[in-house]
This record gives structure tokens, C-alpha cells and sequence, in this order.
């Protein structure tokens, strides 16, 4: 299987997006790199851009590996790719306005019902609710994976609390600092507006009753959280209070936080911590993380939590296969971006074949996240494979599989120089009460491992800056 | 600006003072105890510090050894200079949105060159240099917020850690020195040595302070006047107390004049010391003196917790 090279095509020649890149690496040699790459990591030590993993032994602040070779996609890929993303996050959105309300999708016999109402991320208490603006998946980060020259398929959907848009936005600070030239000559996009349009999107569906200009928060677990760089950085970026639980309480049917000059209103809250700790009286009650009162708060319409409660059950990956006949349910269109064929073990044709042919499919847990809990069939054992085989029996609901695809590589800078490696692409869109909106570009991530598939940080994986062109710039 | 994030900021530029001093308190007690017999010296910086109870718990006696290693690096030491350094960067990321990026760069920076130091850092040969390495970066933390904060609340808050902090230390290194250093059957005034009382001055960088102030030998009498009374004196009880009025009142104001205990507390503190005399204090008693400005200090940081940071 040979994978698609976003640099050079099969006879070796240089695609257009890559000019500038090329153009400019004949003139840098190795120890030069290497001194960028040292640099590079001193900056994000330096930031503080560290992904916290507590209580797993080893130096509680790692850095994400970053690639200083940037991935690079044209203006007319990324056009492309643009306004499938808007269609598809319209169409989840749709999806979770009809599952909390008339449910016309399951009458219509177009979902399986099992597969909305006894979903874990199912929230009975948002029956009904409409938040402001009609806005579910505030932030949607759409993970898209590219196998040709214009193949490009969404892997995976995340409605919840996405994360990885500090890396973006970082990757491009650092970028722009060891490398100005290269960036200005290449055409590259613009970004860094992106904390503004996040903050317009979620002071767009601030309650009806606010008065005045919406006061929002970024709601976090704390410092001990992995993404804690993130949820600060945001809040910074955007101006906002970074709250923890303890700062915000509920009286008068309203949320307040507690400041130095009292209670002040809360209108909306961009929360970063999941649904199930986010109110210990409506959800888990040990937990300390969250805000007693809240949920109702959210349901009397005092308050607007964003992204929604319960809007995780439009990325589930059991449901993840019915989004294509989601858009043209609800939308009337055809999907602009396509699915990864997926095969439901639920389903018993789908499971006779998904278990006669392991050995080329990739098997996930719907519930699965972060890279594991996994079944990568070219690269396991056959004792695996039957291991596997087992799991998929005895809860075939709780599995999908989806063909092996060769992701496409790029050229990154290893330990032996350059070497092409798999990468993905997760864009960060936004909604608001005006429409959805998408800075061009989003987090690229890259299997650093020689031959490997998995590009989450968790393993092995490593980040990229990612160049969107200029209309005006190449292709 | 949410009560908590006060409270952080406030105590993470209380740990940087903190910081500091103790680096200070090391330094003189180092200087003096090179001069003379040292185990005195040696005792009193532990006191001056305001560990003496954790101190003596673990050690029977003030040796050179015991005293530098409790008062630098022992972890069991809340107030050790690597645990505040440990709790600057705690508090620096739990305030991360309300630091500049100056101010994040001068605490993590200060926090990534202390995982860097070689183990014999704080050994007797290399500790002048590590000492520098340390009161320069608290020095970057004022220099940092001194330079880009906006003059919000933040700041005055800010403020706030450093000068309460700043004033009970000096308050303190003055009741614990003065008194060690008086002979025990001469009052005030009496024949002293030179360096032994300037290692009261070297403990807040003033020796040369007093020189352009006084222009004359030292005597304790003025030495207490200059770290108690006296304006130009940016380590003095005053000017510390007049700065904690100024933060108070200002934070007041953006609060439409919102005001309660601890304002008038830092108000009263402020108009004594501003007023005093220093012949009144010893009239008075200048232990007694001491220890009611370290009661009040201490008073004075409940009534701004209890009024801001809940």
C-alpha cells in the first residue's frame, strides 16, 4: 500500500502547495535544522505549551513533539474541504436540534433508535430544550484524513470539548518567529484571529434576557488538567475569566461568579469539562469539578453552556456512519466530504465480513478515544486479531471497522533527516447564532514513528504547523 | 477579576518577596558568620525567616550546615527558597490568563533554570552565585510586572503580596537582630561594632542606603529609623505600608469606593508610620512596637482575604 505524498506525486515531481518549502530547504542544511528544531522546543518550554499528564510517572509536563516541515494545502483543497466542513457540522447540528426534540430522523426510519436513545452520551434533561441561537456544536473539530490528490475523508467527528486549537495557533507563533522569511514567501493564511471569532460565536448565543454585552467564561477542571494550557490560553486570548467549579455559584435561579467585587452574572460558559462532571446535582455527585445548579440554570435559558450538554452523541462512532444520510436528510444535499466506509459489527452481514477480514480492517470501540482501545489489522498479530475477534462477538453494537487507509505522508524532519510520515488534519469549526465560520487551517498531526498510523499524542504522535495558501499563492 | 485569581496573585508575588528575603537572610547571616563566631547568626536568620517552630522540630541547633540547607532547598520548609519557587510556578499557571507574558516568562523561566542547577548548587563554594541567581529572579518578576501590567486590579493586588510580605520581613530581621545585638547590660546606644550592626542593614540591601541617607557612623538609633520610618527607604515599614494604603485605596476606587476593615487597618498602620517618631518607638519600647506591627501585618492579610478573596 503506498501511501499519497503531499510533497511529490508518484514520478517524484513536486506538487505546486510544496514550491516555496522545497525552494527554500536546498538552501538548509541538516545542522541548521536540527538548530531550528532545539529552538523550537526551547520556545515551547519556554510557553509553558506542555501537555500535563499527571500520575503517569515520568516528567508530568511533556511537550508535544513538534515537526518544523509545515503541511501545506492549497487555496483551492482547502475551498474544497471548506465547505464540507460547514455542510457537515450544519448537518450534525441539525441532528441533535431533531434527536432533542421531534426525532424526525428515527420516525422516518433513517437511524436506528437503539443507537440515539440508549447512546451513554444521550442527555435526557436536554428533551426539549432549544439553546440560543439553535446552536449545539459550538466548536466541532472535524478530523479529516487524505488519501489522493482530492481524496479527503472525514474520519472521526468531535462535538464535545475539542481540543488541539492552542497548537494551531502556537505552532503558527513559532513558525512565524524561527522562520519569517519562508512564511511570507510561501502566501500562508492567517489564523490568528481565531480566539475573536470564538468569542463572537459564543457571545452570539448568549441567553435572550442579557442585558448589555454577554459576560462569558472558559469553565476548566484546573491545572491539573492535560489541556490546561489550552483552556488558559483561550481565555487570555479572548479576554475572559478562566473559571474553575469553586468560582461559580448558583443563587436566584442564576450563575455568578465569585470576584473580587462580588457576585458578577455569568451568561455564557465555554466549558471544558464533560457533561458528566459538569453539575453534581443532575450528574456524577462526587464531583468537585463542576457547578450545583447549573443544569438548571442551562434549562430555565439563565445561562447558555456551550458546546451543548449532550451534543456528544453526534460524534459517536457508531453514529459517525449515518452522517453522509444525515446531510441529505436534513440538509437535501449530497455529502462533500466522504465517510470512511464503515462497517457496523452490530449489523450481521457487516460483522460476517468485518471478522473474515481483520487482517485489512481497522476496528475501533465506539466509545473509544485517544488512539486506544484500537484493532490495526495489517500491523497485529494473528493472536490479536483473535483476541479481537472475541471482543467484537461478545458486544458487536460496541464495534466498528473501516478499511486500512494509506494516510497520506509529508515530509518531516527526523533523527536521519527527512522522511516522509502519515498525517491528519483536525480543522476547529465554529457556530454561532450568525452561521458557521473556519479560520483556514487546524491542527495537523503526525505519526512520528516510521510506518505508523496513529498520530495521537498519546502515542507517539507529533504536531505541524498547517499552511493554508493564499488564493493569490500557487495553486 | 474572579476572588481566587486575587488570591493567586497575591500570594504568588508574596512567595517571589518571600524568595527574596530569604536569599537575603543567607547572604548577611553568611557575611556575619564569616566575621565572627556564627552560630548566633546563623539562629536569628532562622527566626528572622519565621520558621523557628518547623526549624528546631527537626534540628537542636542553628549549625551553618543545618540552617543553609532548612532555609534553601529543604523541602519540609514551606518557606524554603526552592518551595517557593515550587509555588510561584503553581500559582503563575493557575493565574496564567492574568500574568503578561513577561511576568509567566520571568516565573517559568526562573522555574526551568532551578530544574537546570547543578545538585551542589546551594554548597557553601557556589551559593554566592546561586544567591545572585535567585534575587535576580524575583528581581525579573518586578521588573516584569513593574513594566507590562495593565494598572488594574491585578496589579494592585500584586502589589499588595509584595508589600505585606516585604513589611512583616522587615519588621521581623529588625526585632530579632536588635535585640541580639544589644549587650545585655547596655541599653541603646552603647559601644557596638560596626559590622555587626550591618549585617541588620545588609539583610535588606541597605548598607549603602544608610550612608546616603545619614551620612554618618552607624548607630542603631538611625537604623532603626531607616528601616521603620523613614520614606526613601523602599524596604522600610513605612514605605511598605504607605504603598499597601496606596494598592487598597486604589482597588477601592475601581470598586466605587468600596471599602472595609482592611482598608482602615492599612490606613491607621500607614498614618503611624507616616507621623512616628522614632524617639516615641523606643519611649514605647521598640519590641513592643515590632510586635504589633507583625500582629497587625498578619491581621491585615485575613481582613483583605476576608474582604476580596472569598
Amino acid at each position: 500500500m503506498t501511501a499519497f505524498d503531499e510533497m511529490y506525486d508518484q514520478d517524484g515531481g513536486l506538487r505546486a502547495p510544496y514550491a516555496a518549502l522545497a525552494d527554500w530547504a536546498k538552501g538548509a542544511d541538516a545542522a541548521a535544522l536540527s538548530a531550528k528544531s532545539a529552538e523550537a522546543e526551547r520556545l515551547f518550554r519556554r510557553i509553558g505549551i506542555t501537555f500535563a499528564v499527571y500520575g503517569e510517572g515520568g516528567d508530568p509536563e511533556r511537550l508535544i513533539p513538534f515537526d518544523i516541515a509545515p503541511r501545506i494545502i492549497s487555496s483551492r483543497e482547502w475551498t474544497k474541504l471548506e465547505s464540507g466542513l460547514i455542510q457537515r457540522v450544519h448537518a450534525l447540528n441539525a441532528f441533535l436540534t431533531d434527536i432533542y426534540s421531534d426525532r424526525e430522523i428515527i420516525k422516518a426510519g433513517r437511524m436506528p433508535e437503539d443507537l440515539v436513545l440508549r447512546n451513554p452520551a444521550f442527555q435526557g434533561a436536554m428533551q426539549g430544550l432549544k439553546p440560543p441561537g439553535g446552536v449545539f456544536t459550538h466548536v466541532a473539530g472535524i478530523d479529516i484524513v487524505r488519501t489522493g490528490a482530492s481524496e479527503f475523508y472525514v474520519l472521526e467527528d468531535n462535538c464535545r470539548t475539542p481540543s488541539g486549537v492552542s497548537y494551531m495557533l502556537e505552532n503558527r507563533a513559532v513558525m512565524t518567529r524561527l522562520f519569517p522569511d519562508l512564511v511570507r514567501r510561501a502566501g500562508v493564511a492567517p489564523i490568528s484571529r481565531y480566539p475573536q471569532m470564538l468569542l463572537r460565536a459564543l457571545k452570539s448565543v448568549a441567553p435572550p434576557n442579557c442585558e448589555g454585552e454577554p459576560n462569558v467564561v472558559v469553565l476548566t477542571p484546573g491545572q491539573f488538567n492535560s489541556a490546561y494550557y489550552e483552556h488558559s490560553f483561550l481565555a487570555d486570548e479572548m479576554g475572559v475569566e478562566l473559571c474553575e467549579g469553586v468560582d461559580l455559584v448558583v443563587t436566584d435561579n442564576a450563575v455568578f461568579a465569585r470576584t473580587t467585587k462580588g457576585l458578577t452574572r455569568v451568561d455564557v460558559v465555554y466549558r471544558r469539562i464533560d457533561d458528566d462532571y459538569l453539575d453534581p446535582l443532575n450528574f456524577k455527585s462526587d464531583s468537585a469539578l463542576g457547578v450545583p445548579g447549573l443544569m438548571a440554570c442551562y434549562r430555565q435559558g439563565s445561562v447558555t453552556i456551550a458546546n451543548a450538554v449532550g451534543a456528544g452523541v453526534a460524534d459517536d462512532k457508531g453514529v459517525y456512519a449515518f452522517v453522509p444520510d444525515m446531510i441529505r436528510f436534513y440538509l437535501g444535499e449530497e455529502p462533500k466530504l466522504e465517510n470512511v466506509p464503515t462497517f457496523r459489527c452490530g449489523v450481521a452481514e457487516d460483522r460476517a465480513y468485518v471478522l473474515d477480514n481483520l487482517q485489512d480492517l481497522v476496528v475501533k470501540e465506539t466509545r473509544g478515544s485517544g488512539g486506544y482501545g484500537m484493532l490495526i489489522g495489517p500491523k497485529s498479530t494473528k493472536a490479536e486479531c483473535a483476541a479481537f475477534a472475541a471482543k467484537i462477538k461478545a458486544a458487536p453494537e460496541d464495534y466498528i471497522a473501516q478499511p486500512t487507509l494509506a494516510l497520506s505522508t509529508c515530509p518531516t524532519f527526523v533523527d536521519e533527516g527527512w522522511a516522509p510520515r502519515h498525517v491528519d488534519l483536525r480543522p476547529f469549526v465554529l457556530m454561532g447564532a450568525h452561521g458557521v465560520e473556519i479560520v483556514p487551517g487546524g491542527l495537523t498531526r503526525v505519526a512520528l514513528r516510521e510506518g505508523s498510523l496513529v498520530v495521537n499524542s498519546s502515542q507517539g504522535g507529533g504536531t505541524k504547523d498547517t499552511w493554508v495558501l493564499r488564493p493569490q499563492a500557487g495553486a | 477579576m474572579l476572588a481566587r485569581a486575587a488570591d493567586g496573585c497575591f500570594w504568588l508575588a508574596r512567595y517571589v518577596e518571600r524568595m527574596d528575603n530569604i536569599a537575603r537572610l543567607i547572604e548577611a547571616a553568611q557575611s556575619m558568620a564569616d566575621m565572627a563566631e556564627g552560630a548566633e547568626e546563623w539562629r536569628s536568620a532562622i527566626v528572622a525567616a519565621g520558621c523557628e517552630e518547623e526549624f528546631y522540630a527537626k534540628h537542636k541547633e542553628a549549625t551553618p550546615d543545618a540552617a543553609l540547607h532548612f532555609l534553601a532547598t529543604d523541602k519540609e520548609n514551606p518557606s524554603s527558597i526552592l518551595n517557593c519557587l515550587a509555588a510561584m510556578r503553581i500559582n503563575a499557571r493557575a493565574m496564567r490568563t492574568m500574568l503578561t507574558r513577561d511576568m509567566w516568562d520571568s516565573v517559568n523561566g526562573a522555574w526551568l533554570e532551578a530544574r537546570r542547577l547543578p545538585p551542589d548548587a546551594f554548597a557553601w563554594e557556589r551559593l554566592p552565585e546561586t544567591l545572585d541567581w535567585v534575587k535576580t529572579a524575583a528581581t525579573r518578576y518586578y521588573g516584569a510586572y513593574e513594566t507590562t501590567m495593565l494598572r488594574n486590579e491585578f496589579y494592585w493586588f500584586t502589589r499588595l503580596g509584595t508589600f505585606i510580605e516585604r513589611a512583616d520581613n522587615t519588621a521581623r530581621i529588625l526585632d530579632v537582630k536588635y535585640h541580639l545585638l544589644l549587650p545585655r547590660d547596655e541599653g541603646v546606644g552603647g559601644a557596638m561594632d560596626y559590622y555587626q550592626w550591618t549585617s541588620i542593614l545588609r539583610a535588606v540591601s541597605a548598607v549603602r542606603g544608610y550612608q546616603w541617607v545619614y551620612k554618618s557612623e552607624v548607630t542603631p538609633w538611625n537604623i532603626a529609623e531607616l528601616l521603620l520610618l523613614r520614606p526613601e527607604m523602599p524596604r522600610s515599614t513605612r514605605f511598605s505600608f504607605e504603598a499597601i494604603d496606596a494598592a487598597l485605596n486604589a482597588i477601592a476606587s475601581s470598586h466605587d469606593g468600596r471599602r472595609g476593615e482592611c482598608h482602615r487597618l492599612a490606613g491607621a498602620m500607614a498614618s503611624q508610620l507616616r507621623y512616628g517618631r522614632i524617639e516615641d518607638v523606643f519611649e514605647a519600647g521598640l519590641h513592643e512596637f515590632l510586635t504589633e506591627m507583625i500582629d497587625h501585618t498578619a491581621r491585615l492579610g485575613v481582613e483583605i482575604r476576608n474582604f476580596y478573596m472569598r
